[in-house]
């Protein structure tokens, strides 16, 4: 059952290029979707796009974002904000930019459940600290009266995954969860977001420029290219038999996941011009 | 942006030529105060006191903008007073500009001692409330022009003096600087010919801005009565006159208020209009 | 150990430059050419008094016996005899303090009310016409000082529309309750809002011309700054939480965007302190900027030095405020 469906969704600069163009995708309830594509691609575009958190430059020109059967942009902006906020979340690149620096972990993490969800505080309070628990923080009331200065990245990562979690969204946009992380760590945050994601059954979204993460922990991807979906997949067949040529070529410059030696091929010259003119670009 | 930036340029523009246009005036009127003048600002005459303006009945057509309690000429006591307020403006800018830049680019470029003086200093003269500073001043050397523009460059130089500074750390450490001491070149001709011309725009913005600063600190020193005599035509003291009698002829105070606030204004706003205009992002 | 090391150290540059200020006023009056004791005597006295007044005032010792004997005195509140009240400097002071606290404090409050309501609607509607009409605004309120407004502001309410008071601290022949000198405070504890309304009434036009450019300063860089703090990451993912927009700017950028603005905002509130001195003249508000300019007219140099060291107390004592509070509300100072 698709939960999220975007449909020929073109978003462009205000008087300047289109930077998305004509997107499609679906994600089903409870299915991790990658999004790949190098870095300009558009791939957080599309997450701001539906969460709703477009830059003030960038305005959407056509297209459809429904969300369980509402069209996002049809909707008054202030009920399309709680909507979101209420089903879905973000977990975002760079964990130490990502949280507030004046307010304490505890009332970040519990305001959107009281504000919003109208729970109460005291339960909202011992939901996070579960949460805390499940990402395998150690002490959770303790962080929750820390200051985000007095923890390390990978410490604000999990916060701000077990936060994404808290309402039980129905949908989270991962944007390059574990880039910003140390190597070490990246691993360990990856396993964390499948488990949670697994144990939750929530749809995720999961951007990355990685095709080795893409097939630990996705079901189906889309390729982004200049802002426009090139390929749009199921992983195993996808990693069978790319049918795209610059998936083919993004595949092959992928050092295998398996044996990270097998060093770093370009994508080739006339692969990129193909497809730039495909796409319509340059 | 709601304005392009062509937009925003025409504006600067018009309030930078509006405002010159002010000041160039003002400047004239001061040099022919005495051709220009209808009558001799000191003259009195008692029976043709607190005449109004010549649209309001009752006025006298040899006094176009009436009379003070002691029947003295308003317009030409304005006219006269911009001789006073435009010397003050521009010897204590000058003065302020010359001692407390070159302090300020010392501090800055040589760092060191000189640095650890200037900036206590600078400390200090922040801890004082600038009017009563002046006004301590001239409590102690007396009322005149002289202790007017002593005062206000005792005062301001650190306006210079911080922003200087900081202005000259920055190109201090910049690659033109370095590249000249490797060439070998002393640093004092660095200073001056390298990092002073680098300095001068926004000097020359403070400037500005200064003589407006200036022009006021005089009129409330005249406000107050600590300027020159009483009887010299100024600004400040016609404002004061007119303040005590208010209800009785407010063109007293209505008149030289507005000259002071439009020469005010105008320094100010050429002062922003040069900042736009050096300002890299605008041009 | 971070916040009481910073206050320690801070307490000491403020005695640093406390001193440096005692030392400056000291020397302007006494080494500065001209003699104070003759300035002091009416034309005609002769040599005789000036002696005699000379001695008096111990200034017939060396200048550092002189700055001994003074600097002693002030340690113990003794900072000598008004000449022309002939009552002690430090009651004199102490007692028109309060008007002067009372119409700062005043200012400040509409300032920054005033200044933050503007810089917050300036964000909540950043790049619209209101913005626009808001900066406008605050470059005109800054092109000109408080002097200048509140001469408009005379003409304006007392004038064209006499709707506020243009003198005075309160209007004399009403029937004066109070025992300290604090009235606004005083007028508010008693429940006598009759007399509040009164003093506000004289308050409203000298505190509001204190209050114009600060305001605007205010809404100057608390706009800048929270305009800053909106790009910021954290914001954003504010944002997807279903916050309102008034909500994401008052609760998520407001308190970071606060403190760069907090040093800015002392350092401008001791210039309206300044000003207080020429507006209190202005209004003919009974305060210790108006009785500075009678002292220097008078040329009572004891009750001026009076003056300006008190000045310069409140001036450092506010930027040590400033300085504790910016340390208090930095949670990386607090728990550093
Ligand atoms: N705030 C913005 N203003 C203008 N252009 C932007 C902005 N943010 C992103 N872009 C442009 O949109 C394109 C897509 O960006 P993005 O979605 O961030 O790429 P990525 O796939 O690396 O996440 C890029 O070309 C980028 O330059
Ligand atoms: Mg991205």
């Amino acid at each position: 059952m698709t939960y999220l469906s975007v449909r020929d969704l073109t978003v462009r600069l205000k008087d300047g290029p289109a930077l998305l163009r004509s997107v499609s995708l679906d994600v089903a309830a409870g299915e991790v979707r990658g999004l790949v594509g190098e870095s300009g691609a558009g791939k957080s575009m599309i997450g701001k796009a539906i969460l709703g958190i477009l830059p003030r430059a960038v305005e959407v020109v056509s297209g459809q974002i429904v969300l369980d059967g509402v069209d996002l942009l049809t909707l008054p902006p202030a009920e399309r904000r709680v909507r979101v906020g209420a089903t879905c979340a973000l977990i975002p690149q760079d964990p130490l930019t990502a949280l507030n620096p004046s307010r304490r972990i505890g009332p970040q993490m519990t305001d959107r459940l009281v504000d919003i969800l109208g729970w109460s505080r005291a339960n909202a309070a011992a939901r996070v600290q579960d949460l805390l628990a499940e990402v395998q923080i150690v002490d959770p009331a303790r962080v929750l009266r820390q200051y985000p200065h007095e923890l390390s990245g990978g410490m604000r990562q999990r916060i701000l995954i077990a936060s994404a979690f808290a309402a039980e969204p129905r949908l989270i946009v991962a944007d390059e969860p574990t880039t910003a992380l140390d190597v070490t760590v990246q691993k360990q945050i990856l396993k964390l977001i499948a488990g949670m994601q697994a144990r939750h059954g929530t749809a995720l979204l999961f951007v990355t420029h990685d095709l080795g993460v893409v097939s630990k922990v996705c079901q189906s991807l889309s390729v982004l290219y200049a802002g426009k979906v090139v390929e749009d997949a199921a992983v195993r067949a996808f990693f069978a038999g790319p049918k795209h040529p610059y998936s083919a070529a993004l595949l092959a410059a992928t050092p295998k996941y398996t044996d990270p030696d097998a060093g770093l091929q370009p994508v080739p010259a006339d692969v990129i011009a193909a497809v730039r003119a495909e796409v319509g670009h340059g | 942006m709601v304005e392009g930036r062509a937009e925003v340029k025409r504006k600067a523009g018009l309030r930078l030529w509006l405002s010159a246009g002010w000041l160039g005036a003002l400047v004239l009127v001061a040099l022919l105060a005495p051709l220009l003048a209808p009558n001799d600002p000191l003259a009195q005459d008692l029976f043709a006191g607190r005449l109004p303006p010549f649209w309001v009945s009752g006025a006298d057509a040899a006094y176009p903008l009436g009379t003070d309690s002691l029947g003295r000429c308003v317009l030409s006591r304005i006219i006269f007073g911009s001789r006073l307020a435009l010397t003050v403006a521009l010897t204590a800018g000058v003065i302020t500009c010359i001692i407390g830049a070159g302090l300020g680019l010392l501090a800055g470029f040589w760092r060191g001692w000189v640095d650890v003086v200037v900036s206590r200093f600078i400390d200090i003269w922040m801890a004082f409330p600038p009017v009563l500073f002046s006004i301590l001043l001239i409590a102690v050397i007396g009322p005149g022009v002289f202790s007017i523009i002593l005062a206000i460059v005792v005062i301001d130089w650190t306006r210079f003096a911080r922003v200087v500074r900081a202005e000259a750390m920055a190109q201090g450490a910049m690659d033109y600087v370095a590249s000249a001491r490797v060439a070998g070149r002393g640093r004092m001709g660095i200073m001056l010919r390298e990092v002073l011309p680098n300095v001068l725009p926004i000097v020359l913005v403070l400037l500005t801005l200064e003589m407006g600063i200036a022009v006021i600190v005089e009129a409330i020193l005249s406000f107050v009565n600590l300027s020159i005599s009483t009887d010299d035509p100024t600004w400040g003291g016609m404002i004061s006159e007119g303040r005590s009698s208010i209800h009785q002829a407010w063109w007293v105070l209505v008149f030289p208020l507005v000259t002071l606030f439009l020469t005010v204004l105008s320094f100010s706003q050429l002062g922003e209009g040069l900042k736009d205009r050096f300002d890299p992002v605008l041009r | 150990m971070g916040l009481l090391r910073t206050i320690l150290l801070r307490l000491l540059t403020t005695a640093i430059t406390l001193f440096g200020v005692a030392v400056i006023v000291f020397f302007v009056i006494r080494v500065v050419p001209g003699n104070p004791i003759a300035m002091m005597l009416p034309p005609g006295a002769t040599d005789e008094d000036i002696a005699r007044l000379t001695a008096l005032y111990g200034l017939d010792k060396s200048i550092p016996a002189q700055f001994w004997i003074w600097g002693a005195g002030v340690l113990q509140g003794d900072f000598g005899t008004s000449i022309t009240a002939r009552q002690p400097v430090l009651a004199m002071v102490l007692a028109r303090l309060p008007a002067t606290l009372e119409l700062s404090v005043l200012a400040l409050l509409i300032a920054v009310l005033v200044g933050g309501a503007a810089a917050l609607t300036g964000t909540r509607l950043r790049q619209t016409k209101v913005e626009g009409g808001i900066d406008i605004a605050g470059g005109m309120a800054l092109s000109v000082p408080d002097f200048l407004w509140g001469l408009l502001l005379i003409l304006a309410f007392g004038v064209l529309m006499p709707i506020f008071h243009i003198s005075g601290r309160v209007t004399p022949s009403l029937d004066l309750p109070f025992v300290t000198n604090f009235y606004l405070v005083e007028s508010l504890i008693r429940l006598r809002l009759d007399l509040t309304l009164d003093l506000l009434s004289h308050m409203l036009l000298p505190a509001l011309s204190l209050a114009i450019p600060l305001a605007a300063i205010i809404a100057q860089l608390l706009k800048q700054s929270l305009k800053e703090t909106m790009h910021l990451d954290y914001v954003t993912l504010a944002r997807t939480h279903g916050y309102s927009e008034a909500r994401v700017i008052w609760r998520e950028a407001l308190p970071n965007a606060l403190l760069p603005t907090l040093t800015l905002v002392g350092v401008q509130f001791t210039f309206l302190i300044g000003g207080t001195v020429i507006i209190e003249r202005l209004f003919s508000y009974e305060g210790l900027g108006n009785m500075a300019i009678d002292a220097v007219i008078n040329r009572d140099l004891p009750l001026i030095q009076g003056i300006v060291i008190l000045f310069a107390v409140i001036f450092t004592g506010v930027n040590l405020v400033v300085d504790l509070m910016y340390a208090a509300l930095n949670p990386r100072l607090r728990h550093g």
